[in-house]
């Protein structure tokens, strides 16, 4: 399955999808010695975006958010890609200083957990047997 | 978005490697909000300096775009750090903080920004004029601006506001055009205020009915408001509200000859207690730190603060934060003498919310909505709100 979205900041990337419904908060929602999403009673609670292409609808929070998506990115426990529904300032900023590659307008109920993800600019294209 | 042929070249990197992050940055968010172009701005103000927020990423961020060439284009200064940086030591920060601070405020040195670290660049030298496009981040600031000076400012982020410092430039989008500045809905004040808490308490009430639909407020039945009543309204929308623009009849440039928008919402005396009332959940009792300065004071506190504490003791830690501007002055005039005289302590550059004092004390007397809203969330102390001089009395 091919989907097309918006670039906000070009790249390619490939790996597995982590998909959250719920928006995230990078800062105090993910800690970036760990990888983890630490908020408490989101639905990834302990699990790590370290490597993935993470999907989720949107961000959340205090722009100082886009500080700890650089650090993950310096600590070499970034993911690999994000994907929204609709990107907003923290998340764009995050991945421009970060350098992760970002794409949005793409309807992430097509994605699931575990699905093999390959981003190439504002080109996303999904597998969907589980690796 | 439409870049001129100098804005291609600077997003190409011809003009160095910061230059080039700032301008994706400023595409990007035009891309995002739907500006059609890039447009000047005459004054920038950053958030994002304490490194009690910033941390080792944000710091090593800031070093990265100094390193990078970044110089900036337009006046810019910065929101408060996370100490006084010339007096660190009496305000009991760690040595490991003050050396971290010291390297983030190099970084902007370094950039060309002048390092006045207040959330009221309008009282210290960063003051715009009426329908200038500015980008500004600290959002008391930001809600000044926009309301009182009636610059044109979006809510930045201290990235955000950065990459304009760099360029000189914003995306055109949000409260840069004149019909997003018009009044939605009707706000009628019927209650009576003369306190800096109760204009807190005020924006609180406001801004927790246009938290979610952004709307702008047009506020009528304000029939005196002073600088400092208007500081801590703005301060408050901003942190209850999110709010970047309001517009209020005798203060709002922009406010003379609207018509008040026909949804209209009464302001009780009842409500303005309830909100008071939700500030405070510690006890006079409890209450071992006292905190004026959120936002920064001005003059006229400083010298009204004084002239309670004169000759006297205070019993308790009392800080009263301003900006360095201020502070020279209040030196000049021999306030400062008189205050460190009675034990309590004036810092300048930075402020209760951004110093890191989290589970230092067990309750904060304030007059600040503010403060009390990073007091509870970020620093984990109860807090009691109050008139002015009844905060300088808590100290005494």
């Amino acid at each position: 399955m091919i989907l097309h979205g918006r670039s906000i900041f070009r790249g390619t990337a490939q790996g597995e999808a982590l998909v959250s419904m719920q928006p995230i908060s990078f800062f105090g929602g993910v800690d970036p010695d760990s990888g983890k999403v630490v908020e408490h009673g989101h639905p990834l609670e302990g699990q790590s975006i370290t490597g993935k292409i993470l999907i989720f609808p949107t961000g959340k929070g205090s722009t100082v958010g886009s500080y700890t998506l650089y650090r993950l990115k310096m600590n070499g426990l970034a993911p690999r890609a994000i994907l929204n529904v609709e990107c907003e300032t923290i998340i764009a900023v995050g991945c421009i200083i970060a350098e992760i590659p970002c794409v949005d307008h793409i309807n992430i109920d097509e994605i699931h957990s575990g699905n093999m993800v390959q981003v190439d600019g504002d080109c996303v294209s999904v597998e969907e047997s589980i690796i | 978005m439409q870049l001129t042929s100098e804005e291609d070249e600077m997003l190409s990197g011809l003009q160095g490697w910061a230059t080039q992050k700032a301008m994706q940055i400023l595409v990007a968010l035009g891309e995002i909000y739907g500006a059609r172009r890039l447009i000047p701005v005459t004054s920038v103000q950053i958030a994002g300096v304490s490194y009690d927020n910033l941390g080792d990423a944000g710091l090593q961020f800031l070093s990265e775009m100094a390193d990078g060439g970044g110089k900036v284009r337009v006046q810019t200064t910065l929101n408060p750090a996370g100490m006084d940086i010339e007096n660190w030591q009496r305000l009991g920060i760690d040595p490991d903080f003050a050396e971290k601070q010291e390297r983030v405020l190099e970084a902007f040195s370094r950039m060309g920004v002048t390092p006045t670290c207040t959330c009221t660049p309008y009282l210290a030298g960063n003051l715009p004029g009426f329908a200038e496009h500015i980008a500004w981040s600290e959002s008391s600031a930001v809600c000044y601006a926009n309301s009182v000076i009636g610059a044109r400012t979006n809510r930045e982020g201290g990235p955000s506001a950065l990459a304009s410092a760099l360029t000189g430039l914003t995306p055109e989008y949000g409260f840069h055009l004149p019909e997003n500045r018009y009044p939605t809905i009707t706000f009628q004040v019927a209650a009576h205020l003369a306190e800096t808490s109760e204009f807190g308490a005020l924006g609180k009430v406001i801004g927790e009915h246009i938290q979610v639909s952004k709307a702008v407020p047009f506020i009528q039945g304000i029939p005196i408001a002073t600088l400092e009543f208007i500081k801590s309204f703005c301060a408050s929308l901003a942190t209850y509200g999110g709010a970047a623009l309001f517009q209020m009849q005798g203060i709002t440039p922009e406010a003379a000859g609207i018509i008040p928008p026909v949804e209209q919402i009464r302001i009780t005396q009842v409500e303005l207690e309830a909100a008071m009332h939700s500030l405070s959940d510690g006890t006079e009792m409890e209450v071992d730190f006292v905190s004026l300065g959120c936002p920064h004071l001005s003059l006229q506190e400083i010298e009204h603060i004084t002239r309670m504490l004169e000759g006297r003791q205070v019993k308790k830690e009392f800080w009263i934060t301003t900006s360095r501007t201020i502070k020279k002055i209040a030196d000049q005039l021999g306030y400062t003498q008189i205050i460190e005289a009675a034990g309590a302590k004036i810092a300048a550059d930075t402020c209760c919310v951004v110093a890191p004092i989290r589970g230092r004390f067990t309750a904060m007397a304030t007059d600040s909505a503010k403060a009390c809203y990073y007091a509870a969330s970020k620093h984990k102390f109860k807090t009691i709100i109050l008139p002015f001089e009844e905060v300088v009395r808590q100290a005494l």
